[in-house]
């Protein structure tokens, strides 16, 4: 299979003369995979997810992301490539309060001017896979976190993206919203979504990725598959 | 020690908070400096237009009524007791007075005389009279003339000499100085034995008397104080008599251009800095709300959470306010010494108590801005302060956000156009920014016309291409009066008839208008009224009319605003003029523009008072050309056919600048720029405010997709509605503002209001102002769009 993510040699420093947050890192990640990347704080997890979501840039090094060359783009095109080729969850899933669940699910599809019908039916499609449609005109405040997590899956899916990408997504649940949001990632990937997910919580690593990776102090200590396992 | 160290905590709060929140402190700063600068050149101006002319008639104690007296009605001594009647608080005189016909400054018979007083020596209990040159007269034969007598030419010196007449062998006097009277007393003064020799023989002989009063502030107890004198007399022994209301009306004439213009500028600075101070306080509390919180937390008290604020505010507006202060003096000084040219005197150095007050009041008001954003940190409460931002809000702008989707237009612009209705409060200041800022802008461009429309309008001759003045001095070097280019020629005898068809017979010649000036009084009331008179169709030359029309012929009259309020008359009526003991009635059939010479000066036709003057004719001709003439050629094939000396041709100056209109200008372009500048930092503020507020939706934007361009859409999408709607007011605002300030400024000059003056915006001009409220708006939102645009979306995200 088509590796989804490339990193070749990837460096990043908050300091251009201390010591670097991240790297250098080589990693790949393939098409249809689940990939938990896993780590103590300040390891690098969510730098990576950010150099590979285009939300930042590598000091050094090159990402790649579903064939595409990013680590070079211009902020115009890091957001075309956003919207069209990655979904991205969060642990406080910074939805927008002041619109309803459907707006905000709606939001990049309508960014990357989409057809109003043709959002709106895939929107209606992931609030009825989801269990969201019911709240499909109430706003964030008035949820549970578990809705909100799912509401914000949705909206990391209105593109039909090649790759999600998730930030510690139980990490502000309660342990029931929790298995929901799980279970929900382990659906996803069975449906084929390539999945790269970020987290403190080695079971939902596991239930969830078929892969992990394990950063300690900004470099791959752990490279371990479900068949098999590297140790850098 | 703990004290010590609970002070210096607080001074690293403070001084922290100030050096992370720069852009705000940077507009508190500014829009203070703004206000004050404003405010500092809109009160020196206010203070040098309203102190020349009271303070010189305190300083000379100035006559409040000037009184002339027929001697051969009342002597010497019942004159005299009138300074001593109830009311009466200082007299002085009566003093004797002669009229004499000296020619002007160019030799031309001026076809008005003029008045000299015997008076022994300058001073005198009141109406002291100021030397600005030479001596007082101590001898019979020199004469002290005043710096306004219509006979003193910018080449008038002490040691000249005056010719009394301009017949042939008249007698000279020779002026020893050159004075000034507050209340515009006389044209000349002698030693009172001279008068005698000047006075005409068979002449009425008259006497001069000036009083102050108890009670003389307006028309009607001056015209009570005039009739309790009159009554003490014999019947007709007062002849004429000038309040000092009239002279200060005339000397007011530019100084009431200004003041009720400063004020309406003055107020919409002020408010608008009250207005952006509290909106930048209070965003500030507002933005740091989980701050107070973790600051409180860590034992910081309420009282010191008010401090804070107040200081974070105090301390950047205490240097907006000195900076203002410099500034406004830099600005204030050449606009005040036109203005101190402009009234003839007094200071160009802003007064020590406007620096002062004005950086103290706009201190006070900063502080009373603060408190209340001050004070509600203070009060808030610990716990709720420190969940800000982790919690999700709720309520406001979902409404409207729900509709803005459904709209339509790209989503980015939808989520900028909802986006105001989030924070009403902060989106009001961000409006009343604008709504202030067009206001500004439109009264202004109002201003400027209207005050471009007055010199049009008091100076319908400006149309006029040629002149053609009979007399003047025979050795051909003085150029024609207010033209240039002239040339003179012909005998002092030229006949005005003989001239006048010259004229008319000439090719391009489309009208010729014959002019004289005369001087009469109105039955019943009144000093003296100057009468412009015409000879022939004089329509071109008409003033801007009021109300009613220009006058078709003998018998009718048009008169400004000013001579029906001291007459009491109205247009339709019919009114007496006295000339030279001739009575003459007249139909009032307009009402004109024409503030000069204390609103007292009136047109007719010249054969109105052909029955007092039968041998009056035109002083100078006027001539109209047909369009597309070469004036160049015309004037000089008109000087061939005209006698070869007596006569000058001149070209007259168009378009010159008024000097108190390109001050006005000045000024007005210069305080609207200063508010319009103080709008855009409102906005820029309001904005600044609420990017940062945003900042992690946007990131979130960006995060899900939204591009670089969209975020500068959205961000300058949510200040364009406000824009608009700022504009929809700001307009009618500042237009109904100059249509209230207008007519107060012409009242003020004693004149009603022309519509030439009035209405001065086309619609064009109007939907651009309109567009200006955006303007404003945008320009304000455009840097911190820029910012918004440029944030790095991970940094957005982690921001709380």
């Amino acid at each position: 299979m088509a590796n989804v993510i490339e990193l070749e040699g990837v460096v990043k420093r908050y300091d251009s003369a201390g010591v670097p947050a991240l790297g250098p890192v080589t990693l790949t990640v393939a098409e249809g995979e689940a990939v938990a990347v896993t780590g103590p704080s300040g390891s690098g997890k969510s730098t990576l997810l950010n150099l590979v979501a285009g939300l930042d840039r590598p000091s050094e090094g090159r990402v790649s992301v579903g064939g595409l060359q990013i680590d070079g783009l211009g902020e115009k095109a890091l957001a075309r490539f956003r919207r069209e080729r990655i979904g991205m969850v969060f642990q406080f899933f910074n939805l927008l309060d002041d619109l309803n669940v459907l707006d905000n699910i709606l939001l990049p599809a309508q960014l990357a001017g989409s057809p109003r019908g043709k959002a709106a039916d895939r929107a209606a499609e992931l609030m009825g896979v989801l269990g969201i449609a019911k709240h499909a005109g109430a706003y964030p405040g008035r949820l549970s976190g578990g809705e909100r997590q799912r509401v914000a899956v949705a909206r990391a899916l209105i593109n039909r993206p090649a790759l999600l990408l998730a930030d510690e997504p139980t990490g502000a649940l309660d342990t029931a919203s929790g298995h929901e949001v799980r279970q929900l990632l382990v659906d996803l990937h069975r449906s084929g979504q390539t999945v790269v997910l970020v987290t403190h919580d080695l079971a939902l690593a596991e239930a969830c990725a078929e892969r992990t990776v394990q950063l300690v102090d900004g470099h791959v200590a752990v490279d371990r598959s479900r068949n098999a396992e590297v140790v850098r | 020690m703990s004290g010590i160290r609970k002070t210096g905590s607080r001074r690293r709060i403070r001084l922290g908070r100030a050096g992370r929140r720069r852009v705000q402190t940077v507009v508190m700063t500014l829009s203070v400096l703004m206000a004050v600068a404003s405010a500092v050149v809109a009160g020196s101006l206010m203070a040098s237009a309203s102190a020349p002319f009271d303070t010189a008639f305190a300083k000379q104690h100035g006559a409040q009524l000037t009184a002339q007296f027929d001697e051969g009605r009342a002597d010497a001594a019942r004159i005299a007791a009138t300074g001593k009647l109830p009311g009466v608080t200082a007299s002085s005189g009566p003093y004797q007075v002669a009229q004499i016909d000296p020619p002007g400054p160019g030799g031309a018979d001026m076809q008005q005389s003029e008045t000299v007083v015997g008076r022994p020596a300058a001073g005198g209990g009141v109406d002291d009279i100021t030397l600005r040159s030479g001596r007082w007269a101590t001898a019979p034969g020199e004469i002290v003339l005043s710096a306004d007598a219509n006979s003193v030419g910018p080449d008038t010196k002490p040691g000249g000499t005056l010719r009394i007449s301009t017949a042939a062998g008249s007698p000279t006097l020779t002026i020893v100085g050159i004075a000034s009277s507050v209340t515009d007393s006389a044209d000349g003064w002698v030693v009172p034995a001279e008068i005698a020799a000047l006075r005409t023989s068979g002449a009425a002989t008259g006497a001069q008397m000036l009083y102050r009063f108890s009670s003389a502030a307006t028309t009607a107890q001056l015209n009570a104080d005039r009739a309790a004198i009159a009554a003490a007399l014999r019947k007709g022994s007062m002849v004429g008599a000038q309040s000092y209301l009239d002279v200060k009306l005339a000397a007011d004439e530019n100084t009431a251009l200004f003041v009720p213009v400063m004020m309406a500028f003055g107020v919409l600075g002020l408010l608008m800095s009250v207005i952006i101070i509290a909106s930048v306080v209070s965003g500030a509390v507002g933005a740091q709300i989980r701050r107070i919180g973790i600051l409180k937390a860590i034992g910081l008290t309420p009282g010191q959470v008010v401090r804070v604020y107040l200081a974070q505010a105090l301390v950047p507006a205490g240097v907006g306010a000195v900076c203002g202060v410099l500034l406004g003096n830099v600005l204030a000084v050449p606009l005040m010494g036109d203005a101190a040219q402009m009234y003839g005197g007094g200071s160009s150095a802003v007064a020590w108590w406007i620096d002062l007050a004005v950086p103290v009041a706009a201190l006070v008001l900063v502080a009373l801005a603060a408190l209340v954003p001050a004070l509600r940190a203070g009060r808030l409460h610990t716990v709720e302060a420190l969940a800000v931002g982790r919690a999700p809000r709720t309520g406001r702008g979902q409404r409207a956000q729900r509709f803005a989707a459904r709209l339509p237009l790209p989503r980015a612009v939808t989520l900028g156009l909802a986006a105001p209705f989030a924070r009403p409060v902060r989106s009001a200041a961000l409006l009343a920014a604008v709504v202030f800022g067009t206001t500004a802008a439109t009264f202004a461009i109002g201003l400027t016309s209207s005050a471009s429309a007055v010199t049009t309008a008091r100076h319908p001759q400006q149309k006029i291409a040629v002149s053609v003045f009979m007399g003047g001095p025979d050795d051909g070097s003085a150029p024609a009066p207010g033209g240039t280019g002239g040339a003179t020629a012909g005998s002092a005898s030229a006949d005005p008839a003989q001239i006048r068809a010259a004229i008319l017979a000439r090719s391009g010649t489309a009208e010729v208008i014959g002019q004289a000036q005369g001087v009469v009084s109105v039955a019943g009331g009144t000093g003296a009224i100057r009468v412009r008179l015409y000879q022939g169709q004089s329509g071109a030359e008409a003033f801007a009319l009021i109300s009613g029309r220009w006058f078709d012929g003998p018998g009718e009259v048009v008169v400004p605003t000013h001579f029906l309020d001291t007459t009491g008359s109205k247009v339709g009526d019919t009114v007496t003029l006295v000339d030279g003991g001739v009575q003459v009635r007249v139909r009032i059939v307009g009402e004109d523009f024409d503030p000069g010479n204390a609103g007292l000066t009136i047109n007719t036709d010249m054969s109105t008072l052909a029955a007092a003057q039968p041998g009056l004719h035109p002083v100078f001709y006027d001539v109209v050309l047909k369009p597309g003439t070469d004036v160049a050629g015309y004037v000089s094939a008109l000087r061939s056919a005209l006698p070869s000396s007596g006569v000058q041709v001149g070209v007259n100056e168009t378009g010159h600048l008024n000097p108190t209109v390109v001050a006005f200008d000045a000024m007005s372009v210069l305080l609207t720029l200063m508010l319009v500048s103080v709008a855009g930092l409102g906005v820029l503020n309001s904005v600044v405010l609420d990017t940062r507020e945003r900042v992690h939706d946007l990131g979130v934007c960006k995060a899900v997709g939204m591009t670089p361009g969209q975020t500068l859409a959205q961000v300058l999408t949510s200040v364009a509605g406000a824009g608009l709607v700022g504009g929809a007011v700001g307009v009618p605002a500042g237009l109904a503002l100059h249509d209230f300030v207008i007519p107060l400024v012409m009242r003020t000059a004693g004149s009603g209001t022309p519509p030439q003056v009035q209405d001065v915006y086309g619609l064009l001009e109007l939907v651009l102002l309109g567009a200006g409220g955006v303007a404003i708006a945008l320009c304000g939102a455009m840097l911190p769009a820029g910012w918004a645009a440029k944030a790095r979306t991970a940094t957005a995200l982690r921001t709380e």
